[in-house]
């Protein structure tokens, strides 16, 4: 409800600005953001408050179907925010800045991606898919720059010849990730996000992330899985 | 309808492309074609209300529109801290470069102050890649820079001005400031300058 909210300031204004141009920042960089903005416009700042700022914001954006989102980065753990569009029914927000051929590789290169078992895709098997792409065939070295471009727009990230998703792409996908791959999309056990690089439980198929395994095992010298309760087989990490 | 407008203008604009009134006409389809400049102006007022951003016409010929921040500047101001920093770290020396030589300079002593910091035009830059094309193309299609053949020269030569975009987004006071931080001087060393530069609002 707008009318009992706060307002906003020139603060929130900076930070969404701020935060827009990032695409997606770690939650320390939000938190010397939300000070920083604070402090500019000599608005009330209390270091905890950046939830209460956010839902500010939040409740502005609503009618315009975006939002910043609070999100975990599947590598470190860390609390990323974006801002992300609501609205979406498919990939429209890659829409406007990619050829078909380029989204064609791009939603080939998802399917590779969530339906393996690790969450990785290799540059080969994508590349492979080049010269099949329906819309428009691409060469190889064309498509390594496509995906060059995927990284730098923070679409994909790649780790040692291998693609995965980025945090933003996965905050942004989220709910269309879920509804397009259902019952091949995995949620995690324990925050109940999406999770494309997981631990699975081979006994009872359920998966979770590899810093929520981390932070729920802590300690445990025998990790046992908290649905069936079987010998979890994995490291931890 | 208002809400996708928001969402296309902001898109365009991260990427610093100017936004045609034909594109918007496009974007708002159909039976609300009639209520258009209804649509844009709420479009106008969600965007300051809740970006503190500006829908402003710099081209009122052809219609063509950027967004303005209307936050007061800062220094240092924390945006985007990649190689994006460091092609408006190379804008501004062009800026600042052409504000002192009287608000227009030749190409050919525009890359010969650029070849002194080691830019050269012919060749691969590690930062900013192919160096003539982001200037020549990237900065004058961002509306950054205004470059214009000058009639009657033979190998055709260049003027290079400050494009719409760049009025908008900085002063001739921060480009002063600018260069007398880099030369060790006060802004008020350059007279002339300095004059010209304190008369903008």
């Amino acid at each position: 409800n707008i009318a009992m909210a706060a307002q906003m300031t020139d603060s929130h204004r900076r930070f969404l600005q701020v935060l827009m141009s990032h695409g997606i920042m770690e939650g320390s960089e939000a938190r010397k953001l939300h000070r920083h903005c604070c402090e500019m416009h000599k608005v009330y700042y209390a270091h905890d408050k950046l939830d209460d700022f956010i839902n500010t914001i939040n409740v502005h954006l609503q009618p315009l179907f975006m939002q910043i989102r609070k999100g975990m980065s599947e590598d470190d753990g860390r609390v990323r925010y974006a801002l992300v569009n609501l609205a979406e029914t498919e990939i429209t927000k890659m829409a406007s800045d990619y050829a078909e051929n380029e989204l064609e590789l791009f939603r080939k290169t998802m399917d590779l991606i969530i339906l393996s078992e690790n969450g990785f895709a290799s540059s080969t098997e994508i590349l492979n898919f080049a010269d099949q792409l329906k819309t428009k065939k691409m060469k190889k070295k064309e498509a390594e720059q496509v995906l060059k471009l995927f990284v730098e727009d923070k679409w994909l990230s790649e780790k040692n010849g291998e693609y995965t998703l980025h945090t933003r792409c996965i905050m942004e996908m989220e709910q269309y990730i879920l509804s397009n791959y259902q019952g091949v999309a995995r949620k995690c056990n324990i925050c109940h996000s999406l999770a494309i690089q997981s631990q699975v439980c081979e006994t009872c198929g359920i998966g979770m992330h590899l810093p929520c395994v981390g932070k729920y095992f802590k300690a445990q010298t025998e990790p046992h899985c908290p649905h069936c309760n079987d010998f979890w087989p994995h490291e931890i990490p | 309808q208002v809400s996708e407008l928001v969402q296309f203008l902001l898109v365009k604009d991260q990427k610093k492309i100017p936004i045609k009134r034909s594109d918007i006409l496009k974007k708002v389809i159909g039976e609300y074609k009639d209520v258009y400049s209804e649509i844009v102006n709420r479009a106008g007022r969600t965007l300051q209300q809740v970006f503190g951003l500006q829908l402003v016409e710099i081209d009122t010929k052809h219609h063509i529109y950027i967004l303005v921040s209307t936050l007061p500047r800062t220094e240092g101001e924390n945006l985007r801290q990649d190689d994006q920093t460091a092609k408006l770290g190379l804008l501004a020396v062009i800026l600042s470069f052409i504000f002192m030589k009287g608000n227009s300079a030749k190409d050919g002593a525009v890359w010969e102050f650029l070849r002194r910091l080691r830019v050269h035009p012919g060749e691969r830059h590690e930062v900013f890649g192919d160096v003539r094309k982001l200037v020549m193309e990237e900065f004058v299609r961002q509306k950054y820079l205004d470059i214009s053949p000058i009639p009657l020269t033979d190998p055709v030569e260049f003027k290079f001005q400050w494009g719409p975009r760049a009025a908008k987004e900085t002063s001739k006071r921060e480009m002063l400031q600018f260069v007398a931080a880099i030369q060790g001087k006060e802004p008020s060393f350059w007279t002339s300058q300095f004059k010209e530069a304190e008369a903008q609002p």
